[in-house]
């Protein structure tokens, strides 16, 4: 078909066609490869110093074997303490937004505000902890990190929330209320259940966010070369350790971090994937 | 509860006044949980005042010291408490604009692909790929920028751009010193890496909410692939690929981490892009915890209330273009 209506004009456009479509493909291959640069090198460096010791043992000083239980144990404890201060609040909100002021004026200033939440710097939110908790109490603690972090927790939790609950259709709500049942009961016992897998990947979400989060603990949590659960305390992190261990001069402690690096990275893809698993069987049938 | 309600209705042993009572119980549990929800989502504006009044309160002794003068003091010196705020705000400004110049077009085509050319089955590996690449931490960024991008740089693509650059006039000073890796145009690099999946993955989702009817029209009048994308659905999808924009911008405006390794925290303003710098974030994520004297910490959070303020604009911007998108197309 070319070759019949190959005018000048015609061959141009195809010309001009084939060029852009291929600049698409390379465009695909070039952001592709980061992905395949950034985890081989991760996994690479990550895996060669992978062993036991890594899960049994403390921080090293410079120069010495050791591990990253100390940092892996302060960064569960403060993940969990976040998710559970964020999730039901985050959850609560959302309900207001979807249940029962769909249509108000402030689920929308509420809304844009969230949005808004959900991608300003972690950075800030470290200094806005820091001036309400580090500054008042006087010391760094492993609070005023799990305080940050849930920060960062509520408005992802709110977004799917709300989202989540606005999918369930209406005919469900209808049915409950036609047998009598209050608002709260129908929200709890139907909206939330028809909800419950999309909600369970925002949380999900939230906790891949927040795992991998440095800034707002580096002068909220601090950091620890010990052995602490004292959340009154500084506690060392995974990602504050990392920060640490990298910028150092020391080959075992940049061997640690690339280790850590792993073990974080991970974490994150794991449970982004069963977020996105679960949130494909709700979409499915 | 409910089965308190239940067993009132159908057993029918309950007295006239005990339902009432059960139905009050119910009407307050209700009311109460609606209560309750409306206060946690205040408390979402809650949390955005208190950051704003924080933030100002932390900064005030810096705010009354140095007024508006901050916005364009160059010197940073700790020791003389001298504070300026414009060498950290330039370099903010010019990485997330060497980040931006990148992966604004790099992510267009990558959402064209996605949406036109890419075959159904490898659509969505394919996207999900991408959003791997935005579910990274930021920190993985700045240790592969560190021990891996940066010398990379140093060694084969500094020396090329400064050999190839040297001698045109503007851009020689633009790519002018010595390959030192680190640095800004390292930094802005980085940063497109780590915008780019946020640009794909919402300009894809703004392409596919094309109406198929106008591309099948265009298509129909016999136009390429390419002048369907670039007088149809970009046209149409302004607003929200400018939202999207918007969006990894204010991303790479407040980016610390992989910044933090990879920008040389340098105080000055240098005209090569080569050169090391710093940016808002980088500065606090460096000094805070060191910040000796209440002047000292509290021109960092002035730092940090400008980042916060600038961020606020840009993606509040973005909202309201993606929010003006959405009400055309009616979702």
């Amino acid at each position: 078909m070319a070759s019949r209506t190959a005018t000048p004009l015609y061959a141009k456009r195809r010309r001009r066609n084939a060029i852009n479509m291929g600049l698409a493909l390379a465009a695909t291959a070039f952001g592709l490869s980061w992905l395949v640069l950034i985890l081989g090198v991760l996994l690479w460096n990550g895996f060669a110093g992978l062993s036991l010791a890594v899960f049994t043992e403390m921080t090293p000083p410079p120069g010495a074997a050791g591990g990253l239980l100390n940092p892996i144990m302060g960064s569960l404890i403060m993940t969990t303490i976040a998710v559970v201060l964020g999730t039901p609040l985050g959850i609560l909100a959302g309900t207001y937004m979807a249940e029962y002021g769909r249509y108000d004026k402030l689920t929308s200033v509420v809304r844009f505000i969230n949005d808004i939440l959900l991608s300003a710097p972690s950075i800030v939110i470290g200094l806005f902890v820091y001036e309400i908790m580090v500054a008042r109490m006087g010391h760094f603690s492993g609070w005023a990190g799990a305080v940050s972090l849930a920060v960062i927790v509520v408005p992802v939790v709110v977004r799917t929330t709300e989202d989540m609950l606005t999918l369930v259709p209406d005919t469900l709500r209808e049915a409950a209320a036609s047998i009598g049942l209050p608002r709260a009961l129908m929200i709890s016992k139907i909206a939330y259940r028809a909800a419950r897998a999309g909600m369970v990947t925002g949380v999900l979400l939230a906790i891949a966010r927040i795992s991998g989060e440095t800034a707002p603990l580096l002068f909220t949590a601090l950091n620890n070369q010990f052995w602490s659960l004292d959340m009154n305390a500084p506690v060392a992190s995974l990602p504050v350790v990392i920060f640490q261990f990298a910028l150092s001069p020391y080959k075992d402690w940049q061997s640690l971090a690339w280790t850590g690096a792993l073990i974080i990275t991970l974490a994150v893809l794991t449970l982004s994937i069963i977020a996105r698993l679960l949130a494909a069987k709700r979409k499915s049938p | 509860m409910v089965d308190v309600a239940l067993q009132g209705g159908t057993v029918q042993v309950a007295v006239q006044m005990d339902r009432a009572k059960v139905l009050q119980r119910l009407r307050l549990g209700d009311a109460a949980f609606r209560q309750i929800t409306r206060a946690a989502a205040i408390v979402v504006l809650v949390i955005l005042g208190g950051i704003i009044v924080s933030l100002v309160y932390g900064a005030w002794p810096a705010l009354r010291t140095f007024g508006v003068g901050f916005l364009f003091e160059e010197s940073w010196n700790p020791v003389t408490e001298r504070f300026g705020a414009i060498a950290p705000i330039y370099g903010t400004v010019v990485t997330s604009l060497i980040a931006m110049l990148i992966a604004v077009p790099v992510g267009l085509f990558i959402a064209l692909f996605l949406t036109e050319l890419c075959p159904m089955w490898l659509r969505r590996p394919i996207g999900i790929a991408i959003e791997l690449l935005a579910g990274i931490p930021s920190i993985i960024y700045g240790i592969w920028g560190l021990f891996v991008f940066a010398p990379f740089l140093q060694q084969y693509v500094q020396p090329f751009l400064i050999a190839a650059f040297g001698n045109i006039p503007v851009l020689s000073t633009l790519f002018e010193g010595p390959p030192y890796g680190i640095g800004i145009l390292t930094a802005g690099l980085i940063l497109a890496i780590m915008v780019l999946p946020f640009i794909t993955s919402i300009s894809r989702d703004v392409f596919e909410a094309v109406p198929p009817v106008l591309k099948e029209a265009a298509y129909g009048l016999g136009c390429t692939t390419w002048e369907v994308a670039r007088y149809v659905v970009l046209p149409y999808t302004r607003v929200g690929v400018i939202g999207g924009v918007m969006l990894g911008l204010g991303r790479a405006l407040g980016e610390t981490m992989a910044v933090t390794f990879v920008i040389g925290n340098a105080h000055r303003i240098s005209g090569s892009i080569m050169a090391p710098g710093t940016t808002i974030s980088a500065t606090i994520a460096n000094e805070f915890t060191e910040a000796v004297g209440d002047l000292y910490t509290s021109a960092l959070i002035e730092l940090g209330l400008i980042l916060f303020l600038i961020t606020f604009i840009v993606l509040a911007c973005a909202r309201l273009m993606l929010m003006r998108l959405n009400a055309r197309i009616g979702v």
